[in-house]
This record gives C-alpha cells, sequence and structure tokens, in this order.
C-alpha cells in the first residue's frame, strides 16, 4: 500500500540518487527540474488526446450512438490518427490576416495552459512545485489565456472570430470575479495559499475532511465548478465558438495545428480546472484504502464526466443568460459565502451548522426569487392587434 | 551522493531550499547554476527594455498593447526572481489578467485600431519628454539614496511571508492606503459609467 501510494516518487529519488553518482550536484538539480517538466509535457498532450477520446464516446452513449470504434480496439487509436490527420493538414492564412499575430496566438494559449500544472498535487508528495502562493498562481497564470484568444480573434480579420473574441472575453473576465472569490473562504479556513498544504488540511476523519461536506463548501464548490465550465468555455457556456451563431468563433480562420492547439488548450484547461476543484473541494489525493494518485484522478475524472454530462444534456445558454448567472447570482453568493465561512469558523457546532445552511439557503432562495424573469399574464401587442 | 528528496519530493531542491540559509549556501556553492540564474535575470531585464521600446515604438497600436503586455510579464519574472512570490502573482492577476485585457478591449471598440497611419507624436510630445526625464532623475536618486536591506544577508534567509501577515499588514498599517485605492476604483467606475450613459444619449 505504502510502496504503490510512493512509487512515483520512489523512482524519481532513484533516478536521481543512481544520477547523482557521476553527475555534479547542479546537474542533478537540473535533471530534478527536468523530469518534473518533462513528465507534465508527456501528461498535458496525451490527457488531451484521450479527453478528446473520451468525450466522443461518452456524448455517443448519451445519444445512443457507439461513437469512435474503428481505430484500434474501442477506438483508441483514435487520438493518434486525429493527430496525424491534423498535423498533415493544410494551414491556411486568411490574405488579410496579421500574419505574426496569428501564428503566435495559438502558441501564447498552450503554455498558459501547461503552467498550471506546475501546482497540482499529483498525490502524496507528487506536487510538481509546491509554491507558498499555488492557487493565486493558478488563477493568475490561467488568467492571461484571454489575451491569447483575443490576439487570435483580432488577428483572422473576420467577423465571425471578433464576435467571438469579444464573447469570450465578455464572459471570462465575468467568471473570473465569482470565481476568484468562491476560493477564498477555503483560503480563510486553511490560511494558506499553498495547493499541498490546502490538501493536507482536507485530512481528518481519515481522510474524508473534503471542504465540500461544510456547507460554505459546498456553495463555494458548486459556484466554482460553473465558473470552470465558464473559464474553459464549455457547454452550456460555449458562446465564444457557438457554431450556430458565429460559425468557430475565434478559433474560425486556423486550421491544421495551430487549430490543434486551441483543442489542447481547452482540454488542458478543462483537465486542469477539474483538477484545481478535486484539490480544493474534494480532498485532492486524500481518501482511504487506494494510493493518492489514483483518489487524484478518479475525483478529477468525475468531474470532467461533469463537464461532458453538461454538454450532453444542457442547450446553449443566450448572451443575458450567462451574463445574469455571473453576476447576479454566483457574486452575492460568493461575496455571503465568504461571511457564512467566517460564521462556521467562529460559532458553536450546532449553531454553525444550522446558521450557515440557513443564511446559504436564504441567500439563494432571495436570489433566485430576485433573478425571476418578469412574465406579464397577459401580451399585449403594440402593433399586433 | 543521494539527494535528499524529502515532504515536496517533486519540488527541485532549489525551490525548497529558497528560503532556508542552507539553502543558498548550497546554491552559492554552485556556480553552473548561478551564472543560469543571473543569465535568465538577465534575459527578463532585456525584455523587459525591449517590450517597452516596443510598445512605444509600435505604429499598430494592438502590437503595442501585446509588447507592453510582455514588458508586464517580464516585471512579474523579476519579482519572482527577488523571492517577491506573492507580488508577481497579483502583477500578473491584476495587470496582465485584467488591467491589459481591458486595454485590448478598448483598442478594438476605438474607431480606427489596428491603423497603420495613426500619429505618435503631437504637442504634447516635448513636455511628455521632459517630464520622462524628470521621473527618471528622481527614480535614480530614489535607488541611490535608499540602503538596500537586500546586502543583508539575514533578510535574504527570512522565512516567506504567510497570507496571515498579508492581511494584517494590509488591514493594520497599511489600511489607509488599501481603502484609498478602493475610493480611486469606485471613482474610476462610475466615471467609466458616466463617459459610456453620455455617449449613449448623444
Amino acid at each position: 500500500m505504502e510502496f504503490m501510494d510512493q512509487i512515483f516518487v520512489n523512482l524519481k529519488s532513484t533516478v536521481l540518487t543512481l544520477a547523482g553518482g557521476f553527475l555534479p550536484p547542479w546537474a542533478v538539480i537540473l535533471l530534478c527540474a527536468a523530469i518534473s517538466l518533462g513528465v507534465i509535457a508527456v501528461i498535458g498532450p496525451v490527457t488531451m488526446m484521450y479527453l478528446t477520446l473520451i468525450e466522443r464516446k461518452v456524448l455517443a452513449r448519451m445519444q445512443n450512438r457507439i461513437g469512435p470504434n474503428r481505430t484500434g480496439p474501442w477506438g483508441l487509436l483514435q487520438p493518434l490518427a486525429d493527430g496525424i490527420k491534423m498535423l498533415t493538414k493544410e494551414d491556411i492564412v486568411p490574405k488579410n490576416a496579421d500574419r505574426i499575430v496569428h501564428l503566435v496566438a495559438p502558441i501564447l494559449i498552450v503554455i498558459p495552459a501547461l503552467l498550471v500544472f506546475a501546482v497540482i498535487p499529483f498525490g502524496k508528495n507528487m506536487i510538481p512545485a509546491d509554491l507558498s502562493v499555488g492557487v493565486l498562481y493558478f488563477l493568475s497564470i490561467s488568467s492571461t489565456t484571454t489575451i491569447a484568444i483575443f490576439s487570435a480573434s483580432w488577428a483572422s480579420r473576420n467577423k465571425y472570430s471578433l464576435l467571438g473574441g469579444m464573447r469570450a472575453v465578455a464572459q471570462m473576465i465575468s467568471y473570473e470575479i465569482p470565481m476568484v472569490l468562491s476560493v477564498v473562504p477555503i483560503l480563510l479556513v486553511t490560511q494558506s495559499l499553498s495547493t499541498g498544504a490546502i490538501v493536507r488540511a482536507q485530512g481528518a476523519y481519515g481522510g474524508w475532511g473534503w471542504f465540500v461536506f461544510t456547507p460554505w463548501g459546498f456553495a463555494a464548490f458548486i459556484t466554482f465548478f460553473l465558473c470552470a465550465v465558464a473559464e474553459c468555455n464549455r457547454s452550456p457556456f460555449d458562446l465564444p465558438e457557438a457554431e450556430s451563431e458565429i460559425v468557430a468563433g475565434f478559433h474560425t480562420e486556423y486550421s491544421g495545428m495551430k487549430f490543434a492547439l486551441f483543442y489542447m488548450a481547452e482540454f488542458m484547461n478543462a483537465f486542469t480546472l477539474s483538477a484545481l476543484a478535486a484539490t480544493l473541494f474534494l480532498g485532492g489525493w486524500q481518501g482511504p484504502w487506494l494510493p493518492s494518485w489514483a483518489w487524484f484522478f478518479i475525483k478529477t475524472y468525475a468531474l470532467i464526466f461533469i463537464m461532458l454530462w453538461f454538454r450532453g444534456t444542457l442547450p446553449r445558454f443566450r448572451v443575458d443568460q450567462m451574463m445574469n448567472l455571473a453576476w447576479k447570482f454566483l457574486l452575492p453568493l460568493s461575496l455571503i459565502n465568504i461571511l457564512v465561512a467566517g460564521f462556521w469558523h467562529f460559532a458553536n457546532p450546532p449553531l454553525a451548522i444550522g446558521g450557515s445552511i440557513a443564511m446559504l439557503w436564504a441567500s439563494g432562495w432571495i436570489f433566485t426569487r430576485l433573478n425571476r424573469d418578469y412574465t406579464p399574464e397577459k401580451r399585449t401587442y403594440l402593433f399586433g392587434e | 551522493m543521494r539527494i535528499a528528496v524529502s515532504d515536496a519530493s517533486f519540488t527541485p531542491p532549489r525551490v525548497q531550499g529558497r528560503n532556508t540559509r542552507k539553502g543558498l549556501t548550497t546554491l552559492s556553492m554552485m556556480p553552473p547554476l548561478e551564472f543560469i540564474i543571473k543569465m535568465g535575470i538577465y534575459a527578463l531585464m532585456t525584455v523587459c527594455v525591449a517590450g517597452a521600446l516596443l510598445s512605444v515604438l509600435f505604429r499598430n497600436l494592438f502590437h503595442a498593447a501585446l509588447a507592453l503586455t510582455g514588458v508586464l510579464l517580464g516585471i512579474a519574472g523579476i519579482y519572482l526572481a527577488l523571492h517577491a512570490d506573492f507580488l508577481a502573482m497579483i502583477q500578473v492577476l491584476i495587470y496582465v489578467g485584467a488591467v491589459m485585457t481591458l486595454v485590448i478591449f478598448a483598442i478594438m471598440l476605438t474607431e480606427r485600431f489596428g491603423d497603420a497611419s495613426l500619429r505618435q507624436f503631437n504637442h504634447q510630445s516635448w513636455a511628455a519628454l521632459g517630464g520622462g526625464i524628470l521621473l527618471l532623475t528622481f527614480l535614480v536618486r530614489m535607488i541611490q539614496t535608499t540602503p538596500w536591506p537586500v546586502k543583508n544577508q539575514a533578510a535574504l534567509a527570512s522565512p516567506a511571508v504567510t497570507v496571515v501577515q498579508l492581511g494584517e499588514a494590509l488591514l493594520g498599517p497599511y489600511v489607509f492606503p488599501f481603502e484609498i485605492i478602493s475610493v480611486i476604483l469606485i471613482a474610476a467606475l462610475i466615471g467609466a459609467i458616466v463617459v459610456a450613459r453620455k455617449d449613449l444619449e448623444a
């Protein structure tokens, strides 16, 4: 059990010890960083490749189809075939496009998506870099994605691209605020910004002290997860690339590998945001019986499955509905939630539990009441009658 | 030799030892690593200066904004190199994530974005140059007269700042600047709404 839990950690330290036999210390330190970097550089793209397959399979099952099943058993080689196809496709650049920005934008979008892997605790002692500002690092690095999306849409010189870029920026700025605010209760309680420390703080009751089991943790988890779905432009928040309205949004004018890079960034963001949600609210690698890394991947893929489920179930939001959800529901709820977390921290247990559930339920009810659309009993037609 | 891969084992020892005296002594014993770090800092500085020049020299407003983004990211990198992790992250979150996005948004909404024929000089150019030189001399004077505590080894070895300390500092000694900033931001918000409304009615 302990052996399986620490197998990757021990593997790495064995490699480093062997290398220490003939390499100078500074080279060993570089090698130590290089191993972590190499693992991330492999995990990121491979995750993306197989997420496309998982998404197609799951969606197909939800729609009573079979999904890809021709390349390899259960279509397992489909991602490789897609990759080869993407690489050999013609690279088309519009005549009036800004060539340099058009080329740089897909590269810029992948960099933050890969960088955020650095602070994700994949298992016990398996965090690539346990920064003291880990959560802040994740949020700040992923906020730079907007600029890349915007450059892509601007450089294409296409009105649909531009509309998609505008929508993307409006959406990402709006959802970033409730997302950051929903993390604040966690930081208040753990008094730390490090992802490793946040996971360790959820180890009570034999690995079951997850924050999602507290009232404020549950509200924050729902807020954070909805914002995460919106941040990576997935359905039902896929307005920036709504194919029925604006072709393909900001990546209309991209083909071949450049297009694949946008997809790669999107799927890696879906993975890392699910991983962060699992880390902050679902106890990260904490859990009984199984090795820590197994728990981490089970939780992350469960959240990814919920994202796919959303896509298979819900229709796309309208722009006004999307904005209303962020500014009129999630933002006030996450502000109230910070108050509730403070109350929970200082009140006595019975009062804390009852009081915080009551506060959250009441505020949730009030916000839904206030957000209800006005529907007149009788329609009045100005010109119809 | 066995490298101690302790608690945070996937973290390279350099990062772990950053804030302890032991870590620093091992770092100074490794000239190649020190050389690489120095080169990295110089590269960051070059990026900053080049980006700042380009953001002024580019005729295309969008390109200028992207160059400015590069400068801000480079400054965040320098903060990181100076062990100011929190400041670096806030720099990226606020300036790159929020301010530059809004700047680019504003550029998109203006009429002649991407127009190469924009004038780069007007009658205020010379006054701006004078102001810039004044600011530069002031900053150089300030850098020369400040007794930099970084030269002190004890300051380098101080432990990392925790969230609790940051919170206490913001609501304790720095509460006045903190509140002033929020008042300024509110004023800017109301101002933006007023400007936008005027446009709507006209």
